[in-house]
């Protein structure tokens, strides 16, 4: 933990009237690191990436952005700041070729006319920067990929903006074999260019073939968060399902209810 | 936004910047095949509908009769131009007739009755059909009632509103020489082609200039072939219109002479250029694209889906009023009729079979005016073959089906090839 984190989040609470989704939510993200973010479904995966791309609003906690502390009202915010985030659905047009989709909504202009040839080369450029050599033309509609060059045209959008995190939400879930280690082999290399990545996933595996982090979210609240290279599969496995596993995670149920203790990450020596 | 000037070689990869016309060739073929048919089947059934009533009727087939071709088709067709602007969300505006029907009444009651000058009836009016689609598109954004019922009703309350305006079954004539000109006379002959060279030069130029812009930078290019087929195809079709149009059309010449292109002609085309800008070069068009194929991606790339939605409609109905002012122009009067009967329909149907689809996310204005160009020929041809009304309807809703199904059947195809 040398490097202050790119994104830190601390005490994040979200409600949905009655229900309470996220509680007292800690969170760090590095750049050049791969954290993944992990959790059965309902455990606030999703919530907590809305919350951090600004699509909901948080009820409280803090977010510190390299180090500062910042507020983020709407997606515009989180974009301003360098973080992207590709939906699990993609939010693809499929009527738009892929440079039409990689500057949707942030279109360059000539006074009022779209600059074409500046967007086309600069998305042709993000993609080889990327090293994707899958795609024919620039120029295809994305209905006519498949559903890895897809994600690879959604990644290749996130990057474009010099964003500084990238937030891939279940990037390999629709993918097969070979598309799947495309995808994680261009998460890799997003991390190895200096971005901040989180990574959300259901397949343990992708977790520990990419990850440098891992943290795990339990019932809206933050189990553990710690190196990969120190935690192996079958403790995340019991960190997702029952919220700790020996003496990482949070604290039984009937143990103390101390909000700000519960949700630091390693915790040695806690109370059983 | 100036130029990078960072070497543009790496991306060579994905875009081979040089393509042979065989390849564009073989693209198109492939394109076609995957069930991207775009214009091709409004084009086709035009030049079949035209031989064959050319062979049926000769008389169809004369100067005349393709000057009344574009005066008789122009409403239609201007309405068609606005409704793709709905279409292209997957909304629809079943009221677009009546729109016209209330627009025509306003300019007519204010030039006719209240005796103001023509302009200004002229903008009261386009403000009119401003006015609606701006109401409907709040309906439809805002408070979320389906546009199909928003409009319905709004098919309903317009013709009542056109009753009102011209006091119950009354006809008020319009008699203005500037607005009974728009529809009924025709340009000098030299100004016809000068604006031909005007409308070929700056489509030569555009495309050239676009194509150098883009080898110079080391991006994908048609072949220059292909380019140069484009303008030269553009200026034998202007060529071709223009020199037909300013033939002697009059049976006798002593009495009157009637040849030059109908002023309707060059407004119609002044409006495809500006609405085809707004859609394909500006970020307007490519955010009403983006909401029509997936209006949630649309939303997170920060687009206001609710202004584009507004927006469409409020294109939709001031087109509409355009189309109204035509027909006022070109019947010299505004009755409970205008914007009636099949005038909605035709408009739908020229816009589903020049290509747009009833889905959302694909359709051009030109195929309004291509699809626009079928229904008045259909019209047109039957009149001359004194086919009744009832042939005429049951045959334009028969291609107006078929039409649709052609939609219906390429998108199959292109779901089973992935192509959209």
């Amino acid at each position: 933990m040398s490097a202050t984190p790119l994104l830190e989040l601390r005490g994040i609470d979200k409600s949905f009237g009655p229900v309470q989704v996220l509680r007292n939510v800690d969170f760090a993200v590095y750049p050049g690191e791969v954290t993944a973010l992990v959790g059965d479904n309902g455990a606030g995966k999703s919530t907590l990436v809305k919350c951090i791309s600004g699509i909901y609003p948080t009820d409280g906690g803090q977010f510190f952005f390299e180090g500062q502390p910042v507020t983020v009202n709407g997606p515009r915010d989180a974009a301003g700041l360098g973080i992207e985030v590709v939906y699990q659905d993609l939010a693809l047009c499929d009527n738009l070729d892929i440079v039409q989709n990689m500057f949707l909504g942030r279109e360059k202009r000539n006074g009022i006319v779209l600059d074409e040839a500046t967007m086309e080369q600069l998305a042709g450029e993000t993609l080889a920067g990327l090293s994707v050599r899958t795609v024919k033309s620039l120029r295809q509609h994305v209905s006519s990929l498949s559903g890895g060059q897809r994600q690879t045209v959604a990644i290749a959008k996130a990057v474009l903006w010099n964003s500084k995190l990238v937030i891939l939400d279940e990037p390999t879930a629709a993918l097969g074999v070979a598309q799947t280690a495309q995808v994680l082999e261009l998460v890799r290399r997003l991390a190895d260019r200096g971005l901040a990545v989180v990574l959300i996933s259901h397949n343990m595996n992708d977790v520990f073939a990419v990850s440098d982090r891992i943290a795990a979210l339990y019932l809206g609240r933050m189990a553990a968060q710690v190196k990969a290279s120190e935690i192996n599969h079958s403790q995340i496995v019991e960190l997702i399902t029952a919220g700790r596993s020996g003496d990482l995670g949070l604290p039984p149920e009937n143990g103390a209810e101390n909000g700000a203790e519960q949700a630091v990450t390693v915790t040695p020596g806690a109370p059983q | 936004m100036s130029a990078p000037t960072t070497s543009p070689a790496p991306q060579q990869t994905i875009a081979a910047p040089t393509r042979t016309v065989g390849e564009h060739v073989r693209d198109y073929v492939a394109r076609l095949r995957g069930g991207d048919l775009g214009a091709l089947p409004a084009i086709l059934g035009l030049l079949v509908l035209c031989t064959v009533f050319s062979i049926v009727r000769p008389a169809f087939f004369s100067a005349g009769n393709f000057a009344n071709l574009f005066t008789q088709g122009a409403a239609v067709t201007l309405i068609a131009m606005g409704l793709v602007f709905v279409l292209l969300l997957g909304e629809i505006d079943l009221s677009a007739g009546f729109a016209s029907g209330v627009c025509a009444a306003v300019l007519a009651v204010l030039v006719t009755l209240q005796g103001l000058p023509w302009y200004v009836a002229l903008l009261a009016a386009i403000a009119t059909g401003t006015l609606i689609g701006f109401v409907l598109g709040f309906l439809v954004a805002k408070i979320g009632i389906p546009s199909f019922v928003v409009t319905l009703a709004a098919f309903l309350a317009f013709q009542g509103i056109v009753l009102l305006l011209i006091k119950g079954g009354t006809n008020i004539s319009v008699r203005d020489e500037a607005l009974v000109a728009i529809a009924n006379r025709n340009l000098p002959t030299a100004l016809g082609w000068a604006l031909a060279a005007v409308g070929v030069g700056g489509y030569a130029a555009v495309q050239l200039l676009r194509h150098r812009n883009r080898s110079r930078r080391g991006l994908a290019t048609d072949p220059t072939g292909v380019v140069l087929f484009r303008i030269a195809a553009v200026a034998v079709i202007a060529g071709v219109a223009v020199y037909i149009l300013n033939l002697e059309r009059s049976i006798n010449t002593l009495i009157s002479s009637l040849k030059g292109v109908p002023i309707v002609v060059p407004i119609i085309v002044a409006l495809l250029v500006v609405w085809t800008f707004v859609l394909q070069r500006t970020a307007y068009g490519r955010h009403v694209y983006a909401v029509g194929g997936n209006k949630e991606a649309a939303r997170r790339a920060g687009i206001n889906v609710d202004r584009i939605r507004i927006s469409v409609f409020v294109i939709c109905s001031s087109m509409a009023a355009v189309g109204g002012i035509v027909a006022a122009s070109r019947g010299n009067s505004v009755d409970a009729n205008t914007g009636g009967s099949n005038v909605l329909l035709y408009a739908v149907g020229a816009a589903v079979i020049g290509g747009t689809s009833l889905f959302g996310g694909k359709g051009r204005v030109l195929d309004a005016i291509l699809g626009g160009a079928v229904v008045a020929v259909i019209d047109n041809g039957m009149g001359l073959m004194d086919a009744s009304s009832g042939v005429k309807f049951t045959v334009t809703g028969s291609v107006l089906l078929l039409a649709a199904g052609v939609d219906a059947l390429s998108r199959r195809r292109a779901a089973a090839t992935g192509n959209r």
